[in-house]
This record gives structure tokens, C-alpha cells and sequence, in this order.
């Protein structure tokens, strides 16, 4: 361990500004796992205090620390964790109970709320034998009392008609509805601390809202103190007052939320704000990525953990390891060169300078000159719904996509958002399968795909490449790095075999890889690396349209970052065409010249980026950029969130009217008559005015 | 298994640093997947015990019948079921073969069936499992109804009267052992290839342009490989011992051809009365059989990518 405690329990920043005793007071904990290459240290030396009423935000990457913090807290680390330091609980400590100890704590005075909701609910109990075992483990009330008790907790989370939902099965529920369970559980018992690791990373955008808004509802009826472990600076900007950014296992800033959003102090923070793209952003500055990797957190050396990755880094920083210091009352920050970062420069100039990124061989032809690389007419695709066993029959169709019209010219982004389910995915995968078994039409530089010849599909092939989403799953684990990337070289026959190790050299290059690794395996590298050689691969055939399948979600926000730069590199360098799936609104405001929005298979709102993000007209879409957390404090509590009630309808039948109206906010404000027509006259995709690239599907806007 | 328990990415980034520094010439690609196989195959030191006493026990059956004036099929008359000796060095049966040729004929017999036999059922079931899987539709259908038939098909009863009908004759009895041998196995095969049909790399595979045989050959066959190795090495292990069971009942190799099964069934005969005649064979079938399960282990250790057992690589 590098640093001794004494040094860290004297230098935390007070919170003497808080009147009263802390409820949860962690002071010096240090956690390590023993694993095969060494000893881990995952936390070393996180300090805290939690007030009543309060709510901390512990932000981090992953493996910064901040979940194995969480869950210390809770006491639910593997037996093989070793822990020291002290988490007292008002005057009880924590650290060094037992685990039949600690059951009469959890989940009465402390509470917690998972990532996954599906995995946090037992699938083979009803809810309300859950909701009844929660209480009665803690409360001496009888089973029927406990069962009404239950009911009124689903009541209080929102859930409609709980009494009918106390006898539904986890499976039953949505993943937004399984949360409300999952809250309703951790406030079964009053507790006086509720702590929500990433509670919402599993959701869609306006679920999350729904969410994040019961969480401060469950938080002013219980009275209690709230942690949120998350990676989401937006999240953490709207829902935090303090908040403790985590690197390689211990906290380097840490102050109130405005503070820390508005005048950080620590090179690492300023980073991780630099590389948040922003919904709200329309300069289209690129994002600056923070360059390589978290450490190892195994035999740290003393001396900064972020200095190998830091753009002011000096000789000093190597000397020891910075303790976190109070740069002024309730603001500390753990950096030789606290004091000098002001408004995120030193000596006037950024700490993170912009990366520059030139403008495209297609910028000063205008849109119309372009030629379209896809024209997709009408596309609709229906999956059967079928039943029975041995004799399968047709019970009905999931309307996947249905009449879905676009265009991409060269060189342009066009960017289709939506929830999970929106039919997005299906759209791409449509397009990729070249359209077997999808109605409508579909133009790949102006070849019809339904009259291509064999040899026309094969080129076609080539032509369209696809990144994925799981920058693991989709590189084979037994192939190296070069044998990925040549893999389309070959199956197209575009280079003579002597000339490929010179082609792949160079597409690693592209992509911004060391060519020097090209007999490494997938497994060797990162996740952000693993991306850019997934990009390789798909920049091998020489395409003309990219497809990205949420290519950036996985991956953590400082990656993030350098990958959506070189996708923006790759394109203004190649002129490629991308069709782009995300469920990110940020990342899509910042990639995307055109934007589509979907729900339930069709397009609501469809044209310019600055125009749909910026003046948005359908109802969903408004909903949609109202629930997008901003990571800026002062806009979160100035904006007005629409929220939406209610989950995604079921796509299984086909729709009369706007499919929007079961959730539509806008409706219920509407004359009756006017009501009416949302149910029954479907609408469609309208223009706003001559010659602006815009256009929704409302029938009262 | 701590680092499962981890809730960092740690582990996984421990590959990494380790990896980070050796790097060779792209001419010699390859290479360093093998090295790093054998290294982690090395490092189990019951499957380097195993792989010499296979080594030596094929030896052997290979060369061992050389080194006696005998041959298996030799009859000497003046020693019909005498112990071990300066001249019959492992004693001689009741009909004075000698028992040192027999036994090295034997395991001949017997390790050829068995390494053919499983080689033959790994790569049925490979290619047959893995094409139902990623054809899908009609021919996943018939692929499984066929395979299923042969599953509940009393095969070992099959197998005894086909045997009988051709008389012991071993190539038959390798023709028989792979028909009814390779079902279960494309099964397994088949639940594993369908979930590597919806890997994103397979998917990738396809929009390059891919067909079906190549994508399974390339992408799906390789990332079984693993099971498919040891799956063949246990299967050694176990059509020696159907053969064996077989012989022993006298429905396998029939004399005057000799398997280690015919030698153990002759043998347990005179188990009190002449002891050599059962143990030489049965102490060499079970060194045979326990080397090929550690060699087995150790090929599981070696070729797994997620095995932590043999540390990191």
C-alpha cells in the first residue's frame, strides 16, 4: 500500500459545512481480492461521510473501484475480499461483522438497488412472496399484514394496480416496471441509507427518467441518505448533491455537484467532462479523448495513477502518490497541480486540448449534389407469432419495421434512435441480410437488391460493412488481430497474398493501433481496442456504407471518446456513408448530419440533427431529449422533464392511429374530437416548411 | 475461482500487460499460438506422465513384437500355460501363444480401433452438429429427428450380432463403433454451435459473404476445437474400453486375432490357476486408459482460452 493512513484520514475534506452527525461514515476502507496475477487492490482508501436527506455520487469508470465501495458497504464482497478501514453506521461498525450480523442491516438500514432488474428478482417467487419476505424478515407483522404493506409499497413506486401485479411472476414484468419491484423492496423497511449501483444502466432513456424521478420520490418519503455508484455524469449532475470521482481504486476529486461540474480541479475529471458528448451540444467540436488505459490495480507504484494518462503530468507527479487535499472548504482534489487548474486550463491554455480532426473530402458539396448510396422504400418486416409445440401455427405478426423511408447520400451520418424494441436493430439487420424476407425496396448505389445477380450481391457485400456493438463477441477469440482483419481481404479476393500484411499494417494504422500487434489475440486487448479493430475489419473491403450497431456503448466514456473521433476521422478521410443505431441521444446529436427517430417500427420525426434535436416537434421526441440527463447541474434543475407514463406497447398488433397515443402527453390535453383522430387516422411523415430538411408524424402539432 | 468474483475488469486486463511484450515477425505467424498451447500444456505435470507412458505403451505395440522370435499366432508346444520366463518373458496361455507377442499385437489392435473410431466419430459429429446448427430450418430438423432415432436404437445389441456376423473382424468392428457412436456427441456439438451462431463474429463472417461450409470450418468448428480435442482423447478412452467390454464378452476381435479385450477375457479365466495371463493385459489397459484421461485434462487446460487453470498464459 502506498500511502499510510494516517496521511489520508488527516486530509479528507471535512464536511463541516454539514451541520450534525454523519449517518454513514466510511473512513480509510481498502479492499483487495487475491487473484492469480497478484494481489488486487480494488479500493485504497475511500473516505466519506453521508448525511441524512443527502445524496453522494460516486462516478468511475469501470474498475475504478466504485461498485466493490458500494458493495462493502452493504457487506456483500466474496469471502476471499480482504477488508479494512472503518464503515460506521451511525455508531455501529460495520467492517468485521459476520454475515448473519450484518442480514439484520441489510435491507433494513441499508437497502440496495441492482444494476439488472431481471437478476435481482427471484423468477420462481411472485412479487408479492418477495415484497412479504422482505418485510417480515425485518418487522414482526403478520403474513396478511405484510401482503397490504406490500401492496401500498408497489402503490407508492407507481406500479398501477398492485393488487393484481402482488401475484404477478419477475418474468411478466418490463425491465422499467421490474425496477419499481426492485425500489419498492429496498424501501420496504425504512432504511436509512439507499444504496443504487448503476441503477438505471439497464434501462431505456425514458424509463430511466421514470426511475431516477421515483428514486428522489422514495428518497423524500423515506428520509433517507442515497448513494449512485454510476458511470453517467449527466445522471449524477441531476440527481447527486456531493459527488467523489473514483480512479484506480481511491477518490481524486470530491466536492458539491456544482463545484465539481463547474470548477474541477483534477485533470482526470476535466477529462471525463471533456468526453461527454452533450444532447444539448450543436458546436460539433470533437470530443476529447483521455489517451490509454486505467492502471492495473495490482503492486501500484507510488506516484499518480493517472499520470501516464495525464496532459500536464510533471516529474513530480511520479514522486508519490497525491493525497486527496482540500483545495478549498468541501472541495478536494488529489493533484499536485490542483491549484493551478482554473476553469480547465493552466496558465490559459486547456488542460485537454481539442484533438483536431479534418474536414471532409465531401464538406463543401452540398447534400443535393451527393449521390445517394441507400434508398430504403417502405421497408416492412413482420416476424410470425407462432404457438403450440409439435404443431406450430400462426397466431399472429410482430410488426418489427413497418414503411420505414430513408436515404443516405455519401459521405453523410444518418442516425435511427429509439428504445429497445423501436424496431431500430431490426431495420440494420434487414438492410445487412439484403433484405430476404422484408417487404419494400431497397437501393444500395443504385442497384435495386431484389433484381441483383449473384455477382451484384457479392460486390454489394462488399460494399456494406457492419461494426458491432460487443466489441468482444464480435472478434473471433481464436484468430489474431491480422487474421481478423485480412479475413474480408481474402473472402473478397482484393490483394494478392503477398500484398496483404502491407494492407493490414495499414488499416491498423487507420484505426490507430500499433501494427507491431497484429499476431495478438482479441483477448489481449481493451475494449476501446478491441472496437477500432473491429472498425479495421470493416474498413478492409473498402466499403461505402458502414453500419454501426450502437458501436460505442459498451465501452467506457473516456474511450468512448476516441473511438467516435476516429469514426469521424475514418469517415471525413474515406467519404464513407454510416448508418448509425444508438439509443444514445448525446452520442447521436454529436455523429449524426440526419437524424430518425423510431417507435414501434415507424419513424415519427426524421431529418437534420440541429433540427430535430433542436427544435423538436413530435411529442416522443420532445419526451425523448427532455429525459436525456445533461451533465451540468445548473440545466438539470432549470429543465422541465416530460415524463412519459408507462412502458413501450407490445408490438404485436397492428396499429389504427398513432402509435404513439396510448403514451403521448400531448393527448389527454386535446378536445375530445381531436382525441379521436390520434386513434384512428394513422399519420404520416409531414414536412415542417418549404425546403427545410424536416419532417414528423403528428396529427395536432 | 476468485477473479470470477471480481467485480472489476481486472482480470481480464491481466492478460494484457503480460502479453504486451514479446512480439515476433508476422512471417512466423502461428506460432505463438502453439507456444503458448504446449507451454500451458507443459505446465500440467500428470499430462507430460501421461503423454510418455502413452508414448511408451504405443511403442510398444509398435516395436515390442520385434524384439521376440514369436508371433502372436505362434503356438509353442512345449509351453502351453507356463509363467513368465527367459523365453516367453510374460508366460504363454493355454494354448502356448506367447503372451509378450499377444500383448503387443493387442494393444496394436486395440489403440487402432480406438484412435480411428474416435476420430472418425469427433469429426461426424463436428461437421454434422455444427451444420444443423448453422443451416437451421429443415435440415436442423432432420439432422436432430435422425439423431434421436439413433439414440434410443439398442446400439450395443446391434453392435454384438454385426460383429458376430463378420466374424471378429476389426475393420467391421470400426465401421460399427463409428455408426453408432457419433450421435450423442453431434448433439452436444450442436447446442454449443447454436450458440456460436448468434456470435456477432459469425454474423460478420456471413456479410462478407461467406458460405455456410466455410463460416463453420472457419469460425464455428475452431471455437469448438477445444471440446473437440479432448472429446476425441476421452473417446480413446472410451471405444477401447467398448472394445475391450465387447471382446471380453465375445462379440468383438475374435481369435486368432487378438485385442487387449480378448486377452483380458481369456485371461480372467485363469485368473487363480495362471495370474499372468489376466494382469499383464489388464495393468496395460489401465495405464492406456488413465494416461489418455490426464492427457485429456491437460489438453483442456492447455487449449481453453478461458481456463485459469494453468495460470496466465
Amino acid at each position: 500500500m502506498p500511502t499510510t493512513p494516517a496521511v489520508t484520514r488527516s486530509t479528507v475534506p471535512s464536511d463541516s459545512h454539514l451541520r450534525g452527525t454523519p449517518l454513514l461514515r466510511v473512513e480509510d476502507l481498502k479492499v483487495s481480492f487475491p487473484s492469480e496475477a497478484g494481489t488486487v487492490d480494488a479500493v485504497r482508501g475511500v473516505s466519506f461521510e453521508l448525511h441524512p436527506g443527502r445524496t453522494l455520487g460516486i462516478v468511475g469508470e469501470s474498475g475504478s473501484g466504485k461498485s466493490v465501495t458500494a458493495l462493502s458497504v452493504m457487506g456483500l464482497l466474496p469471502d476471499s475480499a480482504r477488508v479494512s478501514g472503518s464503515i460506521r453506521l451511525l455508531d455501529r461498525e460495520l467492517v468485521g461483522l459476520t454475515d448473519r450480523q450484518l442480514s439484520s442491516v441489510r435491507g433494513n438500514d441499508i437497502a440496495m438497488v441492482f444494476q439488472d432488474p431481471l437478476t435481482s428478482l427471484t423468477p420462481v417467487h411472485s412479487i408479492g412472496k418477495q415484497l412479504v419476505e422482505a418485510i417480515q424478515v425485518h418487522q414482526d407483522v403478520g403474513k396478511i399484514r405484510a401482503w397490504e404493506r406490500g401492496a401500498e409499497l408497489l402503490d407508492l413506486v407507481g406500479i398501477p394496480n398492485p393488487a393484481v401485479l402482488m401475484k404477478s411472476y419477475p418474468h411478466e414484468l418490463s425491465g422499467g416496471m421490474r425496477q419499481r419491484v426492485v425500489i419498492a423492496l429496498a424501501i420496504a423497511n425504512d432504511p436509512q441509507v439507499i444504496i443504487a449501483d448503476e441503477p438505471t444502466t439497464a434501462l431505456d432513456v425514458t424509463i430511466q427518467a421514470q426511475v431516477l424521478e421515483l428514486l428522489k420520490k422514495a428518497q423524500a418519503e423515506t428520509g433517507a441518505a442515497v448513494i449512485i455508484v454510476t458511470h453517467d455524469l449527466g445522471l449524477v449532475a441531476g440527481m447527486a448533491d456531493d459527488v467523489m470521482v473514483m480512479y484506480a481504486g481511491r477518490p481524486v476529486e470530491r466536492a458539491t455537484v456544482d463545484e465539481l461540474f463547474h470548477h474541477p480541479r483534477m485533470p482526470y475529471t476535466l477529462g471525463l467532462l471533456g468526453a461527454v458528448p452533450r444532447p444539448d451540444d450543436r458546436s460539433g467540436a470533437p470530443l476529447v479523448p483521455i489517451a490509454g488505459h486505467p492502471p492495473l490495480l495490482i503492486d501500484l507504484p507510488d506516484r499518480c495513477p493517472f499520470a501516464a494518462r495525464c496532459p500536464v503530468a510533471l516529474d513530480k507527479c511520479l514522486d508519490n502518490e497525491p493525497a486527496l487535499l482540500e483545495v478549498h472548504a468541501g472541495h478536494g482534489a488529489a493533484c499536485v497541480r490542483s491549484n493551478e487548474i482554473v476553469d480547465g486550463a493552466i496558465d490559459g491554455a486547456p488542460v485537454f486540448p481539442l484533438p483536431e480532426i479534418p474536414p471532409g473530402v465531401m464538406a463543401n458539396v452540398p447534400r443535393e449534389q451527393r449521390n445517394s448510396v441507400l434508398v430504403v422504400e417502405d421497408l416492412t418486416r413482420g416476424f410470425p407469432l407462432t404457438k403450440g409445440a409439435v404443431l406450430k401455427r400462426r397466431i399472429g405478426t410482430v410488426h418489427a419495421v413497418s414503411g420505414v423511408s430513408f436515404d443516405i447520400r455519401a459521405g453523410e451520418t444518418l442516425a435511427i434512435v429509439g428504445e429497445s424494441g423501436c424496431g431500430k436493430t431490426t431495420t440494420l439487420l434487414s438492410i445487412m441480410d439484403l433484405a430476404k424476407d422484408a417487404g419494400g425496396r431497397i437501393e444500395f448505389e443504385g442497384i435495386d437488391l431484389s433484381t441483383a445477380n449473384r455477382r451484384a450481391t457479392r460486390e454489394l457485400r462488399r460494399r456494406l460493412q457492419i461494426v458491432f456493438q460487443d466489441p468482444m463477441g464480435a472478434l473471433d477469440p481464436r484468430f489474431t488481430v491480422s487474421e481478423i482483419i485480412s479475413e474480408p481481404i481474402r473472402a473478397f479476393d482484393l490483394a494478392p497474398a503477398r500484398e496483404i500484411d502491407g494492407r493490414v499494417a495499414e488499416l491498423m494504422d487507420l484505426v490507430g493501433l500499433d501494427p507491431a500487434h497484429v499476431d495478438r489475440f482479441p483477448g489481449a486487448f481493451s475494449g476501446g481496442q478491441r472496437q477500432r479493430i473491429g472498425i479495421a475489419r470493416a474498413l478492409a473491403s473498402e466499403p461505402s456504407l458502414l453500419v454501426l450497431d450502437e458501436p460505442v456503448s459498451a465501452l467506457d466514456v473516456s474511450i468512448q471518446a476516441g473511438v467516435i473521433n476516429l469514426l469521424e476521422r475514418v469517415q471525413h478521410h474515406l467519404g464513407l456513408s454510416y448508418l448509425f443505431v444508438s439509443h444514445d441521444l448525446s452520442v447521436v446529436r454529436h455523429l449524426a448530419d440526419r437524424v430518425a427517430v423510431m417507435y414501434l417500427g415507424r419513424f415519427v420525426e426524421y431529418g437534420d440533427v440541429d433540427q430535430v434535436f433542436g427544435s423538436p416537434v413530435h411529442p416522443y421526441t420532445e419526451a425523448l431529449l427532455s429525459a436525456v440527463p445533461v451533465p451540468d447541474p445548473a440545466v438539470e434543475r432549470s429543465r422541465r422533464r416530460i415524463l412519459l407514463s408507462g412502458d413501450l406497447p407490445r408490438p404485436t398488433e397492428q396499429q389504427t392511429g398513432c402509435p404513439f397515443a396510448s403514451r403521448c402527453p400531448l393527448k389527454p390535453t386535446l378536445s375530445q374530437e381531436k382525441q379521436q383522430r390520434c386513434t384512428t387516422v394513422s399519420p404520416q411523415l409531414e414536412e415542417t416548411a418549404d425546403g427545410v430538411d424536416h419532417r414528423y408524424a403528428c396529427l395536432h402539432r | 475461482m476468485t477473479n470470477q468474483a471480481l467485480p472489476t475488469e481486472v482480470a481480464g486486463d491481466g492478460v494484457m500487460s503480460t502479453m504486451g511484450n514479446t512480439f515476433e515477425a508476422p512471417a512466423r505467424r502461428g506460432t505463438r499460438k502453439w507456444r503458448l498451447y504446449s507451454k500451458r500444456f507443459l505446465r500440467n505435470r500428470m499430462a507430460v506422465v501421461g503423454v510418455l507412458v502413452f508414448v511408451l505403451i504405443a511403442l510398444f505395440g509398435i516395436i515390442g513384437g520385434h524384439l521376440v522370435p514369436w508371433t502372436y499366432s505362434d503356438v509353442d508346444f512345449l509351453a502351453i500355460g507356463t509363467g513368465p520366463s527367459r523365453e516367453h518373458w510374460f508366460g504363454t496361455n493355454g494354448s502356448g501363444n506367447d503372451l509378450y507377442a499377444q500383448l503387443a499385437h493387442g494393444i496394436q489392435r486395440s489403440l487402432t480401433i480406438g484412435v480411428l473410431v474416435s476420430l472418425c466419430t469427433t469429426a461426424v459429429a463436428a461437421f454434422v452438429g455444427s451444420i444443423a446448427a448453422y443451416v437451421g430450418g429443415r435440415t436442423e430438423r432432420i439432422v436432430l429427428e435422425v439423431i434421436h432415432f439413433l439414440l434410443v436404437v439398442p446400439s450395443f445389441l446391434i453392435l454384438a450380432l454385426v460383429s458376430n456376423s463378420v466374424n471378429g473382424d476389426w475393420r467391421m468392428l470400426i465401421v460399427v463403433l463409428v455408426l453408432f457412436g457419433w450421435m450423442y456427441y453431434a448433439r452436444v456439438v450442436w447446442t454449443m454451435a447454436m450458440s456460436l451462431r448468434e456470435r456477432e463474429y459469425v454474423a460478420a463472417a456471413r456479410y462478407m459473404g461467406l458460405g455456410p461450409a466455410a463460416v463453420v470450418l472457419r469460425h464455428i468448428v475452431p471455437n469448438i476445437g477445444s471440446m473437440l480435442t479432448i472429446h476425441f482423447t476421452l473417446g480413446v478412452v472410451t471405444t477401447i474400453q467398448a472394445e475391450t467390454g465387447l471382446s471380453f464378452l465375445g462379440f468383438g476381435v475374435k481369435t486368432p486375432d487378438v485385442s487387449l479385450g480378448a486377452l483380458i477375457g481369456d485371461g480372467s479365466s485363469q485368473l487363480y490357476s495362471a495370474p499372468w495371463q489376466f494382469w499383464f493385459p489388464a495393468v496395460t489397459l489401465t495405464l492406456l486408459t488413465v494416461s489418455m484421461a490426464f492427457v485429456a485434462d491437460g489438453l483442456r487446460d492447455a487449449l481453453d482460452p478461458n481456463s485459469q487453470a494453468g495460470g496466465h498464459a
